[in-house]
């Protein structure tokens, strides 16, 4: 099944990539084209041009520096999966990596793919939210800046990204002591992507919860940050009570939730509840054994 | 566009309109059509093939995406004699139709390549990415298991296991330096 | 394999994989013919439109662009609407016309409106979003029930209440039997929609040669023989000017029985353009456009003793057929679902009225088990009930009335005659394997805990190998249900069988192979099964409905028993001796007692090939020909039990085991028989936990997709124990059953059974299928409520 006709560019570096960007009509960027090329088969997307940015170097690296972790923004979902530095730093980036889609589709896809895609039932999303990652993006005439997942979520497939930026890296904190992250995804048995996924990410000092973040995708247009929960596990023992407590806060964190055939609205948040206990319960054992 | 692709080894240089998917290229422009469609949704791994060692699904890049980049298909496995995968397909009756094999085939050479004594789990698992309609996948988890444990990492195209383990980027300056020469 | 190994009953390796393993399978789509042109099919995006216009003059401009046409210019040029091959007697049925192309409305999401030709598939696709068509949308009916209801939308002007067809089937006093029940149970069951989803998609290329005014048509079907007769009908081309070829078939399912409209489009176009036409379906169209399955909704009902004896069983049914008729859509819920009722049990009242109805939906026909399926759930569904309210063990209540061993036959209510069945010893070895009694311990400890642990177990028996001629014209199907074979000796002594079925992943290459080599001795490698191309092959009806191997065989074994006759003539004649002393034994003739000095069939294979010397009245060559017209059905039969646990938080099922205990009569190759056993468990699981296709109220399919239909994957599924009893039938001289199907047929109940046993303790009693994790997660809360 053949896409729309369009003109192709395979620029060697960010800032012709950017040009390009800004210059060609219509042109969008390709990274692993694993949310574009299917749209664009189907003709729901039909871009003028492609700006292909999977070749350009220094782009695909995962570093550590201080307490953080650079991921390049062509690391593939595989090859985050597969990171010994991931594995060991921040496993619940690998775990969440090697969970999306299938082999062939985590050979493809990217991290900035998945990020810019901004799809409601991605993974990588989800997670980035808890963990409160940092995105770093490049514009017209090279102009660097950096977005907290936070901010850089806005709403269904839509981002904080001006026209012709690019997301050149993403950057999560590396899991201290005391700390732990579990993401959880309710499979779409056709599609495999999240109906909802539950990242949480706590930290455990001195028998009580100091610090939690719970991302929660799936549920409404955007990844959303479930404070209200979050809020209930901070400074209280990581106990039944309190992971039960903080599940049932989650729903008031999760406003206007979109439903479909498979999965309505309301047992979206009802999973995402579930999904919220359940990884707390495993993140909160992780770090007390 | 003038692309060129290694596809089980041959450089085939080709003028593609830029949309072109990697299976189009090699079921029409190569002539290779062990590689299937089986959807357009990116679901069923019917087109899998090897790209630059990698499993991935051919209905979902651009042969421009392959530019400079060596692919092998279902074609390049048997040399002579059947590749351990095909040999197990065949003797735990993993096919029926024979219609997602070929892409079935390709993602467990991948699966198995560096885990002989793969469990069942991860193979189920590691099929996610392929669909087969017809054997309720028993038979094909047999067969996978078996052709895992017998891997010969042996077929004409792969002859050299550092060749595939090399990193995209290395084989992307490969590719650009074969490109000026 | 040596020729005097028995080649009957072993695991012989496929030889059709040899190619297929190496990427060298001939699908359709991978053929093409010098000057190709490529057809794209314009589709309604409207359940239920007027066509105001169509306008393709920019279409027609495109790069590449040969044609544009519409369903005016293939009417004008003589091509008529598709048949109805299925027409159910005494029920009033409707035949509304069927255009390939819509010419004035269009009738479902997917309907035909135009078809662009261009050099290629791309410029064709282009061309094709440029065709602009100003539709009318008028009323849209999705649900077959509502469809019947006074003021729904009519799918069709001329028939009144959307109905096709009223057809009843009745035996025994049902009133009396529910007058006199100790209990009744019921249920509304929705026996949801479901999309065969083959993966290969659906394909045809077509190529006209002018100078013979005929047409070779590459398609992907289970039926050639039966494409072609279909084809000679509407497109006015006659039979013998038509070859029809499938080659190797990516799975059928039912799905690729019908004669489609785009196979008389592309040979239209062909006629039209002389050029070779091929068109290769989407996944997307595969969706909208290739027959959907099942879509009943069954008022159901049975009547039983207080010790369980079941008295009688009472159903209403409407059947969505969808906008049109394909091919055997009336035979489906009537003929094949109807005359089922009786199950594996003395049931001796039975009474369903069945409606088929037309509605704005993709045409619904045969998806593996077509009909059956459908009946056993609702008896199985309702043995179940009986026993819950009895508080019966579901094996207890099935052994009660399963009916006892037969040979000679057994009529059942319903009036058809199974052929021989022996029920109990599949069920106790079921049981034995599967640890019945330390299962229900187990799970009566997990339920002790809170877990929902359920255990699913039916005892079915299936109608298949279609079957007796005779019958098929009483039940309105519109041909035979015979079968041909030639077997052909070459003078080397290889051998070709040439045969009218048509397998497509089912193996009848090989296993056809090891019943000529079993019984000729010659060696398995040296046969070459034949099929899928009508000019090479004897008629004959087809693949589907479990009948290739026990209908096929008659013919074959006919063609080999006519060969060891003329095989024993010319021996004797060689070995000068008389023919009542000549035996045949594993590939070699002789005197008896003196095997050493007999003549192997090669040696006769070639005397008779070249005919220097034959006996008086025997004709040169090595060859026959059969026809095999079944005496009967065949019914195979078995016990199937499944384990699954629910998350009671999240409503998702966990398909934990499954154990199928199948009777298909001697087998022939045990391996190919256990694939299609798991192939067909797994699609009738499905049905329970994952698949359904879904409509809008506008017609919308909204699971049109491989992203939204959920087809299951391997790690959705539990590893199956198998088992089995070999019971032959008489109807057929090697005594085979089908067994294509009973994996769907038995599998649907159980699993359903098993999740609903494992939900009875909250007190739920029926969920629609698929039960996906809300559904569930509903009705556990619900029960919950009501509970408190
Ligand atoms: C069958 C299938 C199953 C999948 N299952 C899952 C799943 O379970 N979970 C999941 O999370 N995802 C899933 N995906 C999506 C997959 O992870 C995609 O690869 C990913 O969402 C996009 O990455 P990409 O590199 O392929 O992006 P592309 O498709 O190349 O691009 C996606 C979008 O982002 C833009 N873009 C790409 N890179 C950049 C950049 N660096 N800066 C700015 N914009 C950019 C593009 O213009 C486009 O709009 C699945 C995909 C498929 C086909
Ligand atoms: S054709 Fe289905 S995944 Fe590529
Ligand atoms: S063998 Fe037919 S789809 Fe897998």
């Amino acid at each position: 099944m053949q896409t729309a006709p369009f003109d192709y560019y395979r620029p060697e570096t960010i800032g012709e990539a950017v040009d390009l960007l800004t210059s060609v009509d219509g042109a969008r960027p390709i990274a692993g084209g694993h949310s574009l090329l299917p749209a664009m088969k189907l003709r729901v997307a039909s871009p003028a041009a492609l700006v292909d940015i999977g070749r350009i170097p220094g782009l695909s690296e995962i570093t550590r520096t201080g307490d953080s972790l650079t991921i390049g923004a062509l690391a593939t979902h595989s090859a985050v999966a597969a990171s010994d530095l991931a594995k060991s730093d921040c496993p619940v980036l690998a775990d969440t990596a090697a969970h999306i889609g299938d082999p062939q589709v985590r050979n493809r896809g990217t991290i900035g793919g998945s990020l810019s895609h901004a799809d409601p039932a991605a993974d990588y999303p989800t997670l980035m939210r808890a963990i409160g990652a940092t995105i770093h993006v490049t514009g017209s005439g090279g102009g660097e800046r950096s977005i907290s997942a936070d901010d850089f979520f806005v709403g269904l497939f839509m981002t904080g990204l001006a026209a012709g930026e690019l997301v050149t890296a993403v950057e999560v904190p590396v899991m201290s002591a005391g700390q732990s992250g579990v993401y959880l995804k309710h499979r779409h048995p056709a599609s495999s992507y999240a109906v909802v996924g539950v990242a949480a990410i706590v930290t455990v000092d001195g028998g009580s919860c100091a610090a939690a973040g719970i991302g929660i995708g799936g549920v409404t247009g955007k990844p959303e940050r479930a404070s209200t929960a979050e809020a209930a596990l901070v400074g209280n023992a990581p106990s039944n009570e309190t992971v039960e407590a903080a599940a049932a806060a989650v729903a008031g964190d999760l406003a206007d939730p979109i439903g479909d055939h498979y999965a309505s609205g309301e047992f979206r948040v009802h999973l995402a509840s579930v999904l919220t206990k359940r990884a707390l319960a495993e993140a909160f054992g992780e770090v007390s054994a | 566009m003038e692309v060129s692709i290694k596809v089980n080894g041959k450089s085939y240089e080709r003028e593609v309109e830029p949309r072109t998917l990697l299976v189009d290229f090699i079921r029409e422009d190569v002539g290779l059509t062990g590689t299937n469609v089986g959807c357009d949704t990116t679901q069923c791994g019917a087109c899998t093939v090897h790209l630059d060692g990698a499993a991935v699904k051919s209905c979902t890049v651009l042969a421009v995406q392959a530019d400079g980049a060596s692919v092998n298909t279902i074609e390049s496995l048997a040399n002579g004699e059947l590749h351990a995968m095909q040999q197990a397909f065949t003797e735990k009756h993993g096919l029926q139709c024979g219609f997602c094999t070929s892409g079935m085939i390709m993602t467990a050479v991948k699966l198995v390549e560096s885990h002989p004594d793969i469990e069942e789990d991860d193979i189920r698992h590691g099929l996610e990415g392929n669909l087969c309609r017809c054997t309720g996948y028993e038979n094909i988890v047999r067969a996978v298991a078996e052709g895992a444990r017998r891997f010969d990492p042996h077929s004409p195209w792969e002859m050299d296991p550092a060749e595939h383990k090399i990193t995209l980027r290395e084989a992307e300056r490969r590719a650009r330096e074969r490109s000026r020469t | 394999m040596t020729a005097t190994e028995r080649a009957f009953g072993s695991s012989v390796l496929r030889l059709e994989d040899p190619r297929l393993i190496t990427g060298k399978g001939r699908f359709t789509d991978n053929l093409s013919r010098p000057g190709m042109a490529h057809m794209v099919v314009v589709r309604s995006p409207y359940a239920h439109a007027k066509i105001k216009s169509i306008d393709s003059t920019e279409a027609a401009a495109m790069p590449g662009v040969v044609a544009v046409y519409t369903g005016g210019e293939m009417e004008a040029a003589g091509f008529g609407g598709i048949p109805c091959a299925w027409v159910v007697p005494d029920s009033d049925t409707q035949t509304p016309a069927h255009p390939p192309i819509a010419i004035d409305t269009v009738r479902y999401v997917g309907d035909a409106v135009a078809i662009v030709l261009a050099d290629s598939e791309a410029q064709a696709r282009d061309a094709a979003y440029a065709v602009d068509v100003d539709y009318e949308p008028l009323g849209v009916v999705v649900n077959a029930k509502a469809a019947t209801e006074d003021g729904a939308p009519l799918v069709h002007d001329d028939v009144p209440g959307n109905q096709c067809f009223h057809w009843t089937v009745s035996g025994g006093d049902v009133d009396a039997a529910f007058s006199e029940a100790d209990v009744v149970v019921g249920e509304t069951i929705v026996n949801q929609r479901l999309i065969p989803t083959a993966m290969e998609p659906r394909a045809a290329l077509a190529d006209w040669d002018s100078s013979m005014e005929s047409v070779t048509l590459w398609v992907t079907s289970q039926n050639p023989h039966i494409a072609r007769f279909l084809l000679s009908l509407d497109t006015g081309i006659p039979e013998h000017k038509i070859r029809v070829v499938a080659p190797d078939v990516g799975g059928g399912f039912g799905s690729k029985i019908p004669h489609y409209p785009e196979d008389s489009m592309v040979i239209f176009a062909s006629q039209q353009l002389n050029r070779p036409i091929k068109w290769t379906e989407t996944r997307r169209e595969n969706y909208l456009a290739t027959i959907h399955g099942r879509d009943h909704v069954e008022e159901v009902e049975m009547a039983a003793k207080r010790d369980g004896t079941i008295l009688g069983l009472r159903a209403k049914t409407w059947a969505n057929l969808g906008a049109y008729l394909s091919t055997a859509s009336t035979g489906v819920p009537t003929i094949l679902h109807g005359l089922m009722l009786s199950g594996a049990y003395n049931i001796p009242a039975i009474h369903e009225d069945v409606y088929g109805v037309f509605t704005n939906t993709t045409p619904v026909d045969a998806y593996r088990g077509a009909g059956r399926p459908e009946a056993t759930f609702m008896v199985e569904r309702l043995v179940d009930l009986v026993a819950r309210e009895l508080s019966m063990d579901p094996v207890d209540i099935r052994r009660k009335n399963l009916i006892e061993p037969f040979t000679e036959g057994h009529e059942v209510a319903t009036g058809l005659i199974y052929d021989t069945g022996n029920y109990e010893p599949a069920l106790d070895q079921a049981l034995e394997m599967f640890g019945y009694e330390e299962a229900r311990k187990q799970q009566a400890e997990a339920r002790s805990k809170g877990r929902l642990v359920g255990i699913g177990v039916v005892t079915y028996t299936e109608i298949c190998g279609l079957g007796p001629s005779e019958v098929a014209g009483a039940v309105g199907f519109g041909g035979g249900l015979w079968e041909s074979a030639i077997v052909r000796f070459h003078p080397s002594g290889k051998v070709h069988l040439m045969v009218g079925v048509s397998p497509h992943g089912q193996g009848e290459a090989t296993t056809f192979a090891q019943i000529v080599s079993d019984q000729l001795g010659v060696a398995v490698e040296d046969v070459e099964v034949i099929y899928g191309d009508t000019d090479q092959t004897p008629m004959g009806w087809g693949t589907y409905g479990s009948r290739t191997t026990p209908v096929a065989s008659g013919a074959i074994m006919g063609a080999i028993e006519e060969l060891k006759e003329k095989g024993t003539k010319i021996a004797a004649h060689l070995l000068e001796a008389a023919e009542a002393d000549v035996e045949f034994n594993d590939g070699v003739f002789s005197v008896k007692g003196s095997r050493e000095e007999g003549k192997t069939i090669q040696d006769i294979v070639l005397a008779a090939n070249t005919a220097w010397s034959m006996p008086e009245g025997v004709d040169p060559g090595f060859e026959a020909s059969a026809f095999f017209n079944p005496a009967n059905f065949v019914y195979p039969f078995g016990t199937h039990i499944a384990q699954v646990e629910v998350d009671p938080e999240t409503g998702e099922i966990d398909f934990q085991r499954y154990v199928a205990v199948d009777d298909c009569g001697p087998i022939i190759n045990p391996m190919i028989v256990e694939g299609q056993i798991h192939g067909g468990i797994v699609q009738g699981a499905a049905q329970v936990l994952w698949e359904g296709a879904h409509y809008d109220e506008e017609g919308n399919l909204v699971t049109g997709s491989l992203m939204d239909y959920a087809i299951p994957k391997a790690e959705f599924l539990p590893k199956f124990e198998l088992g089995k009893t070999e019971t032959p039938t008489a109807v057929n001289p090697l005594g085979v059953k089908g067994v294509g199907e009973t994996g769907t047929i038995g599998s649907t109940p159980t699993v359903y059974n098993a999740v609903m046993d494992a939900l009875a303790p909250l007190g739920v009693g029926q969920v629609h299928m698929p039960l996906t994790p809300e559904k569930v997660w509903r009705a556990i809360n619900q029960a919950q409520e009501g509970g408190n």
